[in-house]
C-alpha cells in the first residue's frame, strides 16, 4: 500500500523482480494475492459470459433467454440498424464507405507530414465533402439520402467531423477575438466565450433544436441537423478558443513584435506565426478536447437525433431483444472506445514526442 | 504621422462600432421575430406564468410537490434534485477517485493494473452511455415480490434499492442539508478563532440535533425507529428507497467522474518533489506523518485547480438524467417549456440556474485553493 519510494539497490532476475512487484512486504503479499484472486475470478467470469457461454449463432428463437451467457446473435440481427440506423438498406455500402474515408482523414491528421496551416484544413475540408457526397448522393447512381435518414455510426463519425470543420475556425476566430487590442471585440468575446463555457452542452444543444425556431426567421433556420450541429460547433469552439489562446500566450511576444516591426501584415503574422506554434504547442489539450467532443456526440440523442447511441437502444427498445442489452451496451461501448482510447493514445504519443523535443 | 494616428484611431473606433451595431441589429431582429411568433401563439410573455399551476407531477422529489403545485416550485425542486444528484456525484467520485489514485501509485503491480483498467475503462466510454447501462440494469432486477433480499437490511427489485432508514419529516433533507450548510459556514467562520475541537464538535454536534428533531418530528407511533424494507402483498415497505432513476444517474457519474478525479489526484500525488518525502523521512516522521504533513497538502494544492474544473463538469453532466427521466433542473425545464410555451423566461431560468451553480462551486473551490495555497508565494 505504500508510495513508490525509491529502491537504491535494484535487483534484476524473475524472482527479484517478482517479489519487488508483488510480494515487497507481508502487506503487499497479502494485497496481491486477494487482488490476484479477484482477477482471476473476474477474467474467468467475463470469458466464461462472453466467449465459453455465449451464443453466437441462432438455431431457435428462445434460445437466447435460458442461456448463462452472451447471446451475440443480437448484433448479427440488429447490427445494421445499430451501424446505420434507418439508413435505406441498399445504400448502406455508401455509409460504410464514407466511414472509411472520414476515418482515413482522421489517421491521415494524425500524421506529422499534414502538419500545416494550409495542408490540414484542405485534407479535413476534402475528406469531410467527400464523406458528406456520399452520405447524401443524388448523383451518378446513387439516390438522395437526406439527412433526416442518417444514422447509426455514421451519423456520430458526421457530427464529430462536422463539429470539428465548422469549430476550428471559430475557435480561431474567438481566440483572435479575444486577445484582439480593440476593448469592445475582446470584452465581448470574452464574454461570450465564458458564457457558453458554464452551461451544459446538452442546454445549448437544445436552444438550438427547439428555441431558435421559435426567436429566428425561418429563413436562417437551417434543418435540425444543422442547427445543432453549429451549436455544438459553438459550444466546441468556446473551449478550444482558450486552448489556442493559450498556445498563442506561450509564443514569445518578441516574434509577435518582430513581425509587426517587419510590416508583416496581420494574417500573415496570424497564418505564419501565430498559428503553427499555438497549434503545436497545445496539440495534447486540442486531442483531448477532441476526445471529450467524441463522446459528447452521444448527448446529441437527446435531441431526437438517431446517432450511434440512439440506435443501439433502439436495438433493444423491441421486446424481442429487450433482455440482450448488455450484449448491446457492451458493443457500442466497444465502438466509442476504440475511437475514443485510439485518440487518447495517440495525444500520450505526441506528448512523450514533443517532451523528447521533436515538438 | 498625425494623420496616420487619426486614421487608425478612426479605424479602430469604426471597427468597434460597427461591431456593437450588428449585435444590437442582431438581438433586436431576434427579440422582434420572437415576439412575433409569441403573439402568434398566444402565449403571454413575462414571468407570471410561475404562479400557475402545472398539472403534471414529477416522479422524484425532495419536497413536496404534485400536479397542483406552481412552476416555480416544480422548478425549484428540479434544481434542488440537481443539486442533490451533484452533490452526491462530486462526494463518492471524489472518494472512489482517492482510492482509484492510490491504486495507481501504489507499488504493487496487481493494484496498478486494477486502478489503470479501471480508469481506461469507464474513462474511454460516454457517461450517457454508462447511464443508460445501469438504468437497464436496475430495471431488468427482479419485481417486488422476487426481489434480491440481502440478510434482511435491503432488497434489489425493479423498483429501486432498498435500505434501511431513519423516516424524517417532510421536507426533512433539505433543513438536513441547509444544517450541514450551516456547519459549513460555522466551520469557515470560526477558523483561526476557536480549537479544532470546539469547531468539528460544534458542526457535528450541530447538524446532529437537527437531524434527532427532525427524526423526532418525522416518527409515528408504534413504528420501530430504523425502518428496516419488508415485502408487504405486492411492494416493499418501510426503509429508504432509492428509485432507479437517481441510482442509475448517480452510479453512471460516479464511476465516470471517479476515472477523471483518480487521475487528477494521481497527477498531483506524482508531482510532489521525492525530495521532499525524503527529508521528511530523515527528520524521523513516521510514513503516517509525512502522508498527512508533507505529501497530502502539496498534492491537494497540486490537484484543485483541475479538480475544481472537473468539479464543475460534473455538476453540468447532471444534465444526461434526462437519459433515465429522472426530474433534474434540465428535464423539469424542458418539460415545463413544453407544457407552457414560456420557451423564452424559461431558457433564461435555465441558464441562469446553471451558471449560478457552476460559478459556486468555482468560488467554494477557489476559496479553498486561496486558504491552502503556499503564503507569500504564487
Amino acid at each position: 500500500m505504500s508510495l513508490t519510494l525509491s529502491n537504491p539497490d535494484n535487483p534484476t532476475g524473475f524472482v527479484a523482480a517478482l517479489r519487488k512487484h508483488f510480494f515487497a512486504t507481508k502487506l503487499d503479499a497479502v494485497i496481491s494475492l486477494v487482488f490476484g484472486a479477484l482477477i482471476i475470478w473476474f477474467v474467468m467470469g467475463v470469458v466464461d459470459w462472453a466467449i465459453l457461454d455465449a451464443i453466437f449463432r441462432l438455431e431457435n428463437r428462445d434460445q437466447c433467454t435460458y442461456e448463462a451467457g452472451a447471446c451475440w446473435a443480437v448484433i448479427e440481427s440488429r447490427g445494421r440498424l445499430i451501424m446505420f440506423g434507418l439508413y435505406p438498406y441498399a445504400e448502406q455500402w455508401r455509409s460504410t464507405l464514407a466511414c472509411f474515408v472520414i476515418i482515413a482523414t482522421m489517421v491521415l491528421s494524425c500524421v506529422p507530414l499534414f502538419w500545416s496551416v494550409r495542408r490540414l484544413p484542405a485534407l479535413w475540408v476534402g475528406g469531410f465533402t467527400v464523406f458528406v457526397l456520399l452520405m447524401r448522393g443524388g448523383f451518378w447512381n446513387m439516390p438522395l439520402v437526406t439527412s433526416e435518414q442518417w444514422g447509426g455510426l455514421a451519423l456520430t463519425l458526421f457530427i464529430f467531423s462536422a463539429v470539428f470543420v465548422i469549430g476550428m475556425p471559430l475557435a480561431v476566430l474567438f481566440a483572435l477575438a479575444r486577445r484582439s487590442d480593440l476593448p469592445v471585440i475582446a470584452k465581448s468575446f470574452g464574454l461570450i466565450i465564458d458564457f457558453v463555457r458554464s452551461l451544459p452542452l446538452l442546454t445549448i444543444l437544445f436552444a438550438a433544436a427547439v428555441v431558435v425556431p421559435l426567436i429566428a426567421p425561418e429563413a436562417l433556420q437551417g434543418n435540425k441537423l444543422m442547427r445543432v450541429v453549429v451549436a455544438f460547433a459553438v459550444f466546441f469552439a468556446a473551449y478550444q478558443a482558450e486552448i489556442i489562446r493559450a498556445g498563442m500566450q506561450s509564443t514569445s511576444a518578441g516574434q509577435e513584435e518582430a513581425a509587426i516591426a517587419l510590416g508583416m501584415p496581420y494574417w500573415s503574422l496570424v497564418v505564419d506565426i501565430l498559428l503553427p506554434q499555438a497549434f503545436r504547442n497545445t496539440l495534447p489539450s486540442t486531442i483531448n478536447q477532441a476526445v471529450i467532443t467524441f463522446k459528447e456526440t452521444s448527448i446529441v440523442t437527446f435531441v431526437g437525433f438517431f446517432e450511434l447511441m440512439a440506435s443501439g437502444n433502439a436495438a433493444i427498445g423491441t421486446g424481442e431483444w429487450g433482455n440482450q442489452y448488455v450484449e448491446v451496451y457492451v458493443f457500442l461501448a466497444f465502438i466509442y472506445f476504440i475511437f475514443v482510447f485510439g485518440l487518447s493514445r495517440y495525444g500520450a504519443w505526441l506528448e512523450t514526442r514533443m517532451r523528447l523535443g521533436h515538438g | 504621422m498625425r494623420q496616420l494616428l487619426a486614421s487608425r484611431r478612426f479605424r479602430r473606433a469604426a471597427i468597434q462600432t460597427s461591431f456593437i451595431l450588428l449585435v444590437v441589429l442582431v438581438v433586436y431582429g431576434l427579440v422582434v421575430t420572437s415576439q412575433r411568433n409569441i403573439v402568434a401563439q398566444g402565449i403571454a410573455t413575462g414571468f407570471g406564468f410561475l404562479e400557475r399551476t402545472t398539472g403534471w407531477p414529477i416522479n422524484f422529489s425532495v419536497i413536496e410537490v404534485s400536479a397542483r403545485s406552481t412552476y416555480s416550485r416544480i422548478i425549484f425542486a428540479g434544481l434542488l434534485n440537481t443539486m442533490l444528484v451533484g452533490f452526491l456525484t462530486l462526494f463518492f467520485a471524489s472518494l472512489l477517485g482517492i482510492l482509484l489514485a492510490l491504486f495507481r501509485v501504489s507499488s504493487n503491480t496487481l493494484m496498478k493494473i486494477v486502478g489503470t483498467t479501471y480508469v481506461e475503462v469507464f474513462r474511454n466510454v460516454p457517461v450517457v452511455l454508462q447511464v443508460f447501462f445501469w438504468y437497464a440494469v436496475l430495471t431488468h432486477l427482479p419485481g417486488p415480490k422476487q426481489a434480491y433480499n440481502l440478510w434482511d437490511i435491503a432488497m434489489l427489485s425493479n423498483r429501486g434499492i432498498v435500505l434501511p432508514g431513519i423516516p424524517l419529516v417532510d421536507g426533512g433533507l433539505v433543513y438536513l442539508a441547509l444544517a450541514v450548510v450551516a456547519a459549513g459556514l460555522w466551520l469557515w467562520l470560526s477558523r483561526e478563532r476557536l480549537s479544532a475541537v470546539v469547531r468539528f464538535g460544534g458542526a457535528l454536534g450541530g447538524v446532529g440535533v437537527i437531524f434527532v428533531i427532525l427524526a423526532v418530528l418525522g416518527h409515528e407511533a408504534g413504528t420501530p425507529i430504523l425502518s428496516l424494507p419488508e415485502l408487504k402483498g405486492l411492494r416493499i415497505a418501510g426503509g429508504v428507497t432509492l428509485k432507479p432513476e437517481m441510482t442509475a444517474l448517480v452510479i453512471g457519474l460516479v464511476l465516470f467522474g471517479a476515472a477523471y478525479i483518480g487521475e487528477i489526484i494521481r497527477g498531483g500525488l506524482i508531482s510532489v518533489d521525492r525530495g521532499k518525502l525524503e527529508a521528511g523521512r530523515s527528520l524521523g516522521l513516521s510514513t503516517f506523518q509525512i502522508n498527512r504533513l508533507i505529501l497530502v497538502p502539496l498534492a491537494l494544492r497540486a490537484s484543485l485547480p483541475s479538480l475544481t474544473n472537473q468539479y464543475v463538469w460534473l455538476m453540468k453532466a447532471t444534465t444526461v438524467g434526462l437519459a433515465v427521466g429522472f426530474p433534474d433542473y434540465f428535464a423539469v425545464i424542458s418539460t415545463s417549456i413544453n407544457q407552457s410555451g414560456q420557451t423564452l423566461e424559461l431558457l433564461a431560468l435555465l441558464m441562469g440556474g446553471f451558471i449560478v451553480l457552476n460559478y459556486s462551486i468555482a468560488f467554494v473551490m477557489n476559496a479553498i485553493n486561496d486558504r491552502i495555497k503556499i503564503k507569500g508565494r504564487s
